[in-house]
């Protein structure tokens, strides 16, 4: 493999307190230096100036639906995904079919991630069987053969009991659990948020109760069983409000929020438009709000994408038919950028902190950093390049994403990862 | 005249002058149905599919009478006899019924927004006769004809509208079509029946009918869904019928002219007593004649008059 230089970009490093114009030197695989003005004469070298320069982002929540549904999305497609977007690592929910309960099903994401796949696949198990919330999954088993968490997402473990013999076990193995908190029996056959527009459209709606009574019950079990927590996709004012005040009293808790939640509401809806159908649903002014505030003050530790790839077909549909998910692999890093960075809400040292040194730190991932010796994960993106969203042109083999058509800034232009380029010049190589 | 767009997908997207246009539109058709003729050539040669993917009776019917009074001929699909029950999807469904070169659709199903999703597929018009709990706008449009009719006016009337508002896609369309002619709304029902927000569809919210039954102009009964017992959303049909049934000893306490409404079918002894029911203040068979009137018009001004817009 080739040496790779840098130059001349501004690196922006939030792990080591970096935020300079600096050259990088990237040799077999690791980075090597990170220093103003590195001259090697056989180094592949990458211009970068203009180019903000950057730890890999770790997108700690997607649906890869590899095995099982692979007209969706694939190991293959998922990762080409990740990386136009900027992302080096992947974390992909166990909700496959067969469910990654089970070492094999954990080998063979791994193995395929290994032949097919251009960034890192970081498994996470399911944490009981089936996804079933009744029998714990062999965790230790799991963990042995590589899963990174553990999760039942798409479901809620509604079992109080076995959520806490869950927490307890993962304890033992000092390895985070993450949950989606619903309560389904608030939420059930829920189509959008519970409010104004679920009753002008005349959907069923999931209140906004539905997530926080399971995330209060959640921290609670934490707490006592002293237990890693993490919450994916809060999505509502009242969850950010809960785990704040649980992280004031020491509850070892962290929580991530969707892109798609930090900028749409369910004034969306309005047109039955299927590509906005996602769970927990869009919400409210009041909750992009407070979610934001909850990023701002690190309530919200990270932004992960929950990548959910759907086929057309399924989503060509009457609303209360078509399943819940929006892919957002490719529009992440640019949505947050001209969302947060642009209305200077978030600095480009918060956000890369909130995709890739803190899912990274989340997960006991080597990784979110660009520190000497590290593996060479590194994203380059150019801040003022404006794009605008064709969903044609997604690597993802899904195009369900309500952004089609929208302006953003910053697509990733180059992409290392362990030291090989796989994105140049915006284009999967 | 015509209406601003191809499809009448909710009262949501009328405006007060098209809604008045179709009442009164409504008006010149009513006498149709009074001749021994009962039929004029208006819509001959249009074709109207009736795609009723959800049980109905009277809707459907008083469609297909609407059409075959104005000589458009009527194609009925319902979902037990169409390709819908060998699993095809309604894109398919929609993409033969244009290829069929129907000039209008009038849809019923069971989930909210399916008549929104089938108008963008295809260029013929959508009438949405029922979308789940959201809208139902020929049956408001009837009831503000049959209010019009017996009371003058719209404009300044108490309705109150009792009982399921959260399932009911009656409550959703006249609560927007009353409001849009200037009527004062309040709906009445126990909470678990009122839905998050309703306030802000510009109506009223009463948990006590005896209340507000003294200033109604009109008391419009809904139907109460037997299964919603189940649901926990309230303990039984008797202690509904005792909180708001109306009864004849509520009857009593109404204004002298009041108006009382059922969209139908009526489950008599729960929401309303058969003595109310059968009161001359009732007018629910109005409602159902003039059913009939309204969509004539509505057909008329979505595909009457040389090829649509």
């Amino acid at each position: 493999m080739p040496d790779v230089l840098i130059r001349g970009g501004r690196v922006i490093d939030p792990a080591s307190k970096i935020d300079a114009v600096l050259d990088v030197l990237v040799e077999d695989g690791k980075i090597k230096m990170v220093k103003k003005d590195i001259s090697l004469k056989s180094a592949d070298v990458i211009d970068a100036p203009g180019l903000i320069v950057c730890p890999g982002l770790i997108d700690m929540h997607v649906h890869l639906r590899e095995p099982g549904r692979e007209d969706e999305e694939t190991i293959a497609s998922g990762t080409r995904a990740a990386v136009r977007g900027g992302f080096t690592s992947v974390a992909c929910m166990p909700n496959t079919d067969p469910v990654a309960d089970n070492a094999s099903v954990i080998e063979f994401i791994l193995e395929r991630a290994r032949n097919e796949g251009v960034a890192h696949v970081l498994p996470i198990g399911a944490i009981t069987k089936g996804l079933k919330g009744e029998e714990l999954s062999e965790m230790g088993e799991l963990m042995r053969v590589g899963a990174v968490a553990f999760s039942d997402d798409g479901n809620s473990v509604m079992n109080a009991e076995v959520m806490r013999r869950a927490l307890e076990y993962s304890e033992m193995l000092d390895i985070l659990i993450i949950v989606h908190a619903e309560d389904v029996n608030l939420s059930k056959r829920g189509q959008m948020n519970e409010g104004f527009y679920s009753t002008l459209l005349g959907l069923k709606g999931a209140p906004a109760a539905a997530e926080e009574a399971m995330i209060a019950r959640d921290l609670i079990l934490a707490e006592m069983t002293e237990a890693r927590l993490h919450i994916a996709h809060v999505s509502t004012a009242g969850s950010v409000r809960l785990i704040r005040q649980a992280k004031e009293r020491g509850v070892r808790v962290t929580c991530e929020a969707t892109p798609h939640h930090l900028v749409l509401t369910e004034a969306l809806l309005a047109t039955y438009d299927t590509n906005c159908k996602v769970n927990p649903p869009l919400r409210t002014e009041v909750d992009v709000l407070a979610l934001r505030e909850g990023l701002k003050d690190g309530t919200i530790d990270a932004i992960a994408s929950d990548h959910a790839p759907h086929a057309l077909h399924e989503k060509e549909r009457e609303f209360d038919y078509a399943p819940f998910g929006i892919v957002g692999l490719e529009t992440a890093l640019p949505l947050m950028l001209a969302e947060l960075v642009e209305s200077d809400e978030l600095s480009y040292t918060q956000l890369i902190e909130k995709l890739s040194c803190n899912p990274a730190r989340i997960l006991g991932f080597e990784g979110g950093s660009l520190s000497v010796g590290n593996p060479a994960d590194i994203t380059m993106f150019d801040p003022k390049a404006k794009v605008k969203v064709d969903t044609n042109s997604f690597a993802s083999k899904s195009k369900n994403s309500p952004l089609g058509g929208w302006e953003l800034i910053g697509m990733a232009k180059y992409v290392l990862v362990d030291g090989k380029l796989v994105l140049r010049d915006g284009r999967v190589a | 005249m015509r209406l601003k767009s191809k499809d009448l997908l909710g009262i949501r997207e009328l405006d007060g002058e098209e809604i008045e246009l179709i009442l009164d539109t409504a008006e010149s058709f009513r006498e149709i149905s009074t001749r021994a003729v009962k039929k004029v050539p208006t819509l001959r040669g249009r074709t109207i599919v009736s795609l009723f993917l959800e049980p109905s009776t009277r809707t459907r019917v008083s469609f297909e009478l609407a059409g075959k009074r104005l000589s458009a001929d009527v194609v009925n699909i319902s979902a037990k006899a169409s390709a819908l029950a060998k699993g095809e999807c309604l894109k398919d469904t929609a993409k033969t019924i244009e290829a069929m070169n129907a000039d209008l659709v009038v849809m019923r199903h069971s989930a909210a927004g399916a008549p929104h999703f089938l108008a963008k597929l295809i260029e013929c018009g959508v009438i949405n006769a029922g979308d789940g709990a959201h809208e139902h706008p020929t049956q408001a449009l009837l009831d503000l004809f049959t209010i019009r009719e017996r009371l003058g006016k719209v404009e300044g009337l108490h309705v109150v509208i009792i009982g399921d508002i959260a399932h009911s896609r009656v409550a959703r369309s006249n609560i927007l079509a009353l409001t849009k002619l200037g009527a004062r709304v309040t709906v009445v029902g126990p909470p678990t029946l009122i839905p998050m927000g309703i306030g802000e569809m510009g109506c009223e919210v009463s948990y006590d009918l005896d209340t507000v039954l003294s200033q109604a102009d009109v008391v419009y009964a809904l139907r109460i869904q037997l299964e919603r017992q189940t649901e926990t959303l309230f303990p039984s049909l008797r202690e509904y019928a005792a909180l708001f049934g109306l009864n004849k000893e509520r009857a009593v306490g109404l204004k002298k002219n009041a108006l009382i409404m059922h969209p139908g079918p009526m489950n008599r002894g729960i929401e309303i007593t058969a003595e109310v029911a059968d009161l001359p203040q009732s007018v629910v068979a109005n409602q159902v004649a003039n059913g009939v009137a309204v969509r004539m018009a509505i057909l008329y001004l979505l595909i009457g008059g040389g090829k649509s817009a």
